[in-house]
């Protein structure tokens, strides 16, 4: 971590390589030359600012959104407490949909490409990002990742963030949706104690329901749980042992897939119907020339 | 949650209107904080400090304006106060109560010099 304003300076790493300094801020002391002899403000002068905290993530956020909708990308943001099963899933996933869909990840963990490892032996191409201290993905960082996947139109891309369950609600990736995947080793009680992951998911996962006759664990009483944080939250139980679940959530992400390459038509057509207009315009323009 | 990446945000904000608005040092900073927006102020205020170390916001006070939480209950469609995301309905019990005040996290207004 930078020392003088904390910032985390070279500790984000996307496949084994140093990012630069995300942002760079302007530190009084070194920039105190520059500012010698410009007029200045007096003291208490009131500056309104009414911005969002997050505005910058939201900016590189926006950014990310637009460049998966002009390329038909359909972008998940996996989230989850460590050790729920993201990545046993996401390869059970990747062979139900290798030869329909093309397929890419990006991986975020603290530490280690373990995870972009055992997707890449899959054969589907994979980013990892590792965030040193960061206890979540961001919007930037993303957007690097992305940039290093050089996706196909109209791919699934799968990002699994770093496992935490509080941090990575607030920054929005640019993803279409969010997918919150909870094992039912954890305990039902988990959409209450963490409540805003689960308000910002459109689907939970509840994984690992091959284990359900070892625990207890009682399954309604989560998804009520869940429902009261988030109530049109859709519930898929998945093992990526016994595949439960996993047809059904295929489906789920082949229609967001049809559904983003469709968008992206349209946009498609729309635009070249534009085209074509201006060039009937332009030719009319001459003609009376 | 994640109070040092906030204090960044906030830091980046600051940054950014010192270059629009042509100022060299903050003494103020005033938040605006929901109470479902799930800030643990104290820790935001910790990690501001050190954050804005040689900094132009370099011993800032921080200000927090705290913004009621206020939900509609999908139960009895009354619009009530909350202050906890998952909290029932004060009136009714019922559950679920949609949040839909108190869930920002802004930079409001600087006092600068």
């Amino acid at each position: 971590m930078c020392t003088v304003c904390g910032c985390g300076e070279g500790e984000t790493k996307i496949e084994g390589e140093a990012q630069a300094h995300t942002y760079v801020h302007a530190h009084a002391h070194e920039h105190a030359s520059l500012l010698q002899g410009r007029p200045h403000a007096h003291a208490g002068r009131m500056v309104q600012v009414e911005q969002d905290i997050l505005a910058k993530n939201n900016q590189y956020a926006s950014a990310n959104r637009s460049h998966f909708a002009e390329h038909g990308l359909f972008a998940l943001n996996l989230v989850s407490s460590p050790g729920s099963g993201k990545t046993a899933l996401l390869t059970r996933t990747i062979a139900r949909l290798k030869g329909k869909t093309r397929i890419a990840v990006i991986e975020g963990d603290q530490q280690t490409s373990l995870d972009a490892d055992r997707i890449r032996a899959t054969g589907v191409s994979a980013v990892q990002i590792n965030t040193g201290k960061g206890c979540h993905l961001d919007a930037q960082m993303v957007g690097h990742a992305v940039a290093k996947l050089a996706l196909a139109d109209d791919s699934l891309l799968l990002i699994e963030n770093v496992g935490n369950l509080v941090c990575p609600a607030a920054f929005d990736l640019g993803e279409a949706h969010k997918v919150a995947i909870l094992s039912v080793t954890e305990g039902e009680d988990k959409p209450l104690k963490y409540p805003d992951m689960f308000a910002a998911a459109e689907v939970m996962l509840l994984n690992k329901v091959d284990l359900l006759p070892y625990l207890n664990f009682n399954v309604p009483l989560c998804i009520e749980y869940a429902r009261r944080i988030n109530p049109y939250i859709r519930v898929i139980l998945t093992s990526a042992v016994s595949d439960e679940g996993m047809a059904e959530w295929q489906e789920w992400l082949e229609t967001g897939l049809k559904q983003a390459a469709a968008r992206k038509a349209n946009e498609m057509d729309a635009l070249k119907r534009r085209v074509a207009e201006l060039e009937a315009e332009l030719k009319s323009v001459r003609g009376e020339r | 949650m994640h109070e040092m990446s906030l204090a960044e945000g906030v830091l980046q904000v600051i940054e950014d209107s010192a270059k629009i608005n042509g100022f060299s040092r903050v003494k103020t900073v005033w938040l605006e904080i929901g109470e479902l927006a799930g800030v643990e102020v104290e820790a935001m205020c910790f990690c501001f400090d050190a954050m804005v170390k040689g900094t132009l916001a370099d011993g800032a006070r921080l200000e927090v304006v705290a913004t009621e939480g206020q939900g509609h209950c999908l139960t009895c469609g009354e619009i009530v106060h909350i202050r906890l995301r998952y909290d029932p309905c004060p009136l009714c019990g019922g559950h679920p109560v949609e949040p839909f005040g108190g869930l920002e996290m802004k930079v409001k207004e600087l006092e600068v010099e």
